[in-house]
């Protein structure tokens, strides 16, 4: 089997991550009064030709120019799949779609925001814009979508069906779909600001948006950030399942607990549910250096897209930024990290990944 | 372990409520398409579609969830086809090997969305649907229903989606990432999508005709399939009944447009041809194929050029079995899937209905009859938006 | 027909959201698909519903747009032949 390494990687998010070293001008959303923030946009034109533009909604824009930007910092330009994964998909297309047939009652419908609306959107206009003929498939899964896609990802790599392959995460924000989602007590109550995610108590969580992507391949190069090891995924578990879990997933890796150097966590300021993390924070984890970065990123279902973003710049530059640390612990170098996410109880993955050179 | 095993299926689809019951429709010709029913639409008269003619109470009944739920009804056809399929495969302990549920979907639960879209910001009453509008939020159902707990994702790429999801199942067994994994697609019919394909101005007002020269678009359906595949090993230890195997699988991108195919039907070709290798089989090997064929203007003639292309002058017998149930959208490959193990199983290919002329820009002519064939080896395509095209090989058991 | 045309120059512009056209950059006998405006079989789409919903024409076959859309010249043309509103 080969080994899969993280060559490349571009990220477009609620904070400023690209033309950026790593976090130094980043924001707490906490801060900005208001619980749907939007991602910080690129300059589309530079990536995408305006007749294609023309018919883009966010998602597929911010898509497009983040795996342009990972394949141009893998320094390739060319992949032999892509697979991305997406939890609501191109919804902004998908509202206006089906608004347009609530609203004029079935007639006058124009076909462009139908096409646009379909999940793998993302996927099918990247092979297109890079006349991509290999595999390609979009994992729409809630919260592991991503995990989903990196899986796939591994295992073409690992079997050498494929030598390099482009993963991504993407998620956008449309105006019904945020607005569901704050009635159903998801999204944090428009009256609720300045708060921290990390002492939060009461429902819901900042929702935010954006687009990692990742040039896996399986041959290190000299710029790899890092090595995959494992990821795996659960629909469902227990508050006290995840430690057994956590333990029996890092002894299948011959990895020991102590081996790990960080660990990045999905703590999202939704009252009980980052019990999932404090519980664990306080057993296993207690003398670890902690990460968390939905307080930059928002809550997304591709969030933890951005959390393997982080995680990879943490072992290229070897430090912890101060404003993604939990428990303001550090170590001198950073191996081995390990990536835990979930959604409501549901929906977990826990990622290891290794430096490149370890 | 180049193959992997099939040991159970489940099926509910415009043609019936159990696999024998949509075995007996191919067999007697008895179509699935009708007059919609059960979605006020202004479009009733101008389409035809293959309606599965149970409501969602009734949905529900069958399912035995009574009180509030948030299945939407993709979910709920989902439910029903991977219980009998579970059913069909002999589990009792659904967790007692490393397990996986690997769904596929279009729609989600936009057939519930699209009902309380203004009603959710009024009222109270429906909002635990607003959770169902994800694709992924059904197979969590799924899974719950069936008891489920491990490995659980959702694969949606259009038209290609179940294929792909049988695709996965089966390369996640033979890397041993998982024992055993329950595989399949599921969609409703809704309004988005009624609308949707009438804006591509591909809906026939009749009954669809694959591969004719006057086909006049697609019927869209609803349905739920749903596979069992199992490790050799456990097949040998719990002496399992092995109905057929998944012996090949090709995924490539079409690159061509977002929604129409390419004239040479490269994407197809390349699924098929990746598909034939990792079966270790050439075209000749193959017995029937069970068409995409959906009766659009653009889709039977890139794939006819494809098979062309890839079968030359030893073109086996095919069909389209959508003529019977309509175009299931995500559920297609799974419910053509199931009747590609039922052709393997029972040495018979089911007519291409309503054919009546040969397309002018070749010489392909689907079988129109039941025909009665030794079967060794099907091969199975569906086409997706997005330049997404997959084939999946069947063989014998 | 001076006036319908420069209607459908900014109907075009604002239907296909062609934000880096302005109405005195289209000619009119350009090509409008192909090499011309650059637009494309989706276009076609959206144009077919525009005579339908602003000039009440409607056409049943997607083919028949082909002719009709080659200019603005031609659109015109038949538009004025045979709008009902």
């Amino acid at each position: 089997m080969k080994k899969v390494y993280i060559n490349g990687l571009g990220c477009i998010s609620c904070q400023k991550t690209f033309d950026t070293d790593f976090l130094e001008e980043a924001v707490l959303l906490e801060n900005q009064n208001k619980n749907v923030v939007s991602a910080i946009e690129p300059v589309y034109k530079d990536y995408i030709s305006p007749s294609a533009i023309r018919r883009m909604a966010k998602g597929v824009k911010n898509g497009i120019v983040a795996s342009a930007m990972a394949l141009k910092d893998a320094t390739i330009s060319e992949v032999d799949a892509i697979i991305t994964g997406t939890g609501m998909g191109c919804i902004e297309d998908s509202e206006k779609f089906l608004k347009a047939i609530i609203d004029n009652n079935e007639e006058f419908l124009t076909p462009t925001s139908f096409i646009q609306s379909t999940h793998n959107t993302v996927g099918g206009q990247i092979a297109l814009g890079m006349q991509c003929k290999g595999y390609n498939f979009t994992y729409v899964n809630g919260a592991n979508s991503f995990e989903s896609a990196l899986l796939d990802a591994k295992l073409q790599l690992e079997n050498d069906e494929n030598a390099s392959v482009l993963v991504g995460g993407i998620d956008e924000h449309a105006h019904y779909t945020m607005e569901f989602y704050k009635v159903a007590g998801l999204i944090k109550n428009d009256d609720e600001t300045n708060f921290s995610v990390l002492k939060s108590t009461s429902e819901g969580y900042v929702s935010g948006e954006g687009a990692s992507f990742f040039v896996l391949e399986n041959e290190k190069k000299a710029n790899s950030y890092a090595e995959i090891l494992d990821v795996s995924i659960f629909n469902s578990l227990e508050i006290n399942q995840v430690e057994k879990e956590i333990l029996d997933f890092l002894q299948q890796n011959l990895v020991s607990l102590e081996e790990i150097d960080a660990v990045v966590l999905g703590y999202n300021g939704d009252g009980k549910q980052d019990d999932y993390y404090r519980n664990i924070s306080e057993t296993i984890f207690k003398n670890l250096p902690q990460v968390y970065y939905k307080h930059l990123s928002g809550e997304f279902f591709t969030a933890s897209s951005f959390g393997l973003w982080m995680a990879s710049k943490i072992l290229k530059t070897q430090m912890i930024p101060k404003i993604s640390s939990v428990n303001s612990m550090e170590k001198e170098s950073y191996k081995t990290i390990l990536l835990y996410n979930q959604y409501r109880g549901k929906d977990h993955s826990f990622t290891l990944i290794k430096h490149a050179d370890a | 372990m180049s193959k992997v095993a099939i040991t159970g299926m489940g099926i509910i689809s415009a043609i019936g409520d159990s696999v024998e019951e949509n075995f007996n429709a191919l067999l007697s010709g008895k179509t699935g398409i009708s007059v919609i029913e059960n979605i006020e639409t202004i479009h009733k008269d101008s389409i035809k579609v293959g309606e599965i003619k149970k409501s969602n109470e009734e949905l529900l009944q069958q399912l035995q969830i009574s009180g509030a739920n948030d299945f939407s009804r993709t979910a709920m056809l989902g439910a029903i086809a991977a219980k009998q399929a579970v059913k069909n495969a002999g589990i009792i302990n659904i967790n007692d090997y490393k397990t996986g549920l690997i769904s596929a979907t279009s729609v989600g639960g936009m057939d519930m969305t699209e009902r309380f879209f203004y009603d959710y910001l009024e009222n109270e009453e429906n909002r635990r649907y607003i959770n169902a509008n994800d694709g992924g939020n059904l197979s969590h159902n799924i899974a719950d229903y069936l008891g489920l707990q491990g490995t659980v994702t959702t694969i949606s790429t259009a038209c290609s989606s179940a294929a792909n999801a049988i695709m996965l199942g089966a390369r996640l067994i033979k890397s041993k990432k998982l024992d055993r994994v329950i595989v399949g697609g599921t969609d409703a019919l809704s309004k988005f999508t009624i609308n949707g394909f009438k804006t591509l101005m591909i809906l026939s007002d009749t009954y669809n005709t694959p591969f004719d020269n006057n086909r006049k678009g697609l019927n869209l359906g609803e349905a739920a399939a749903f596979l069992v595949l199992e490790s050799d090993e456990i097949v040998q230890k719990e002496n399992k009944k092995v109905l057929a195997y998944v012996s090949g699988y090709g995924n490539a991108n079409d690159a061509f447009h977002q929604t129409a195919s390419s004239e040479n039907g490269e994407g197809a070709f390349l699924a098929m041809e990746k598909a034939l290798k990792v079966a270790n089989l050439s075209p000749e090997n193959i017995d029937y194929i069970n068409a995409h064929g959906t009766a659009t203007q653009n889709n039977d003639l890139s794939e006819g050029r494809a098979i062309e292309r890839i079968f030359g002058k030893n073109t086996p017998e095919f069909s389209s079995t959508k003529p019977f149930t309509g175009h299931t959208l995500a559920a297609a490959a799974a419910i053509e899937a199931v009747y590609s193990v039922l052709a393997l199983q029972n040495n018979i290919i089911f007519p291409n209905l309503n054919f009546q002329e040969k397309m002018e820009e070749f010489d392909l002519v689907p079988e129109t009859k039941l025909k009665e064939k030794n079967l060794q080896h099907v091969l199975s395509n569906s086409f997706g938006f997005g330049g997404n095209c997959s084939t999946l090989i069947f063989s014998k058991s | 027909m001076e006036a319908l045309k420069l209607e459908l120059k900014e109907k075009i512009i604002k239907v296909l959201n062609l934000e880096d056209i302005a109405v005195e950059d289209v000619n009119d006998d350009d090509a409008l698909f192909g090499d011309g405006l650059g637009l494309d079989s989706i276009d076609a789409l959206e144009l077919i519903v525009m005579l339908d919903k602003d000039y009440g024409i409607k056409l049943l076959d997607p083919k028949e747009g082909k002719a009709i859309f080659q200019s603005i010249n031609s659109m015109s043309a038949y538009i004025t032949e045979h709008r009902t509103k």
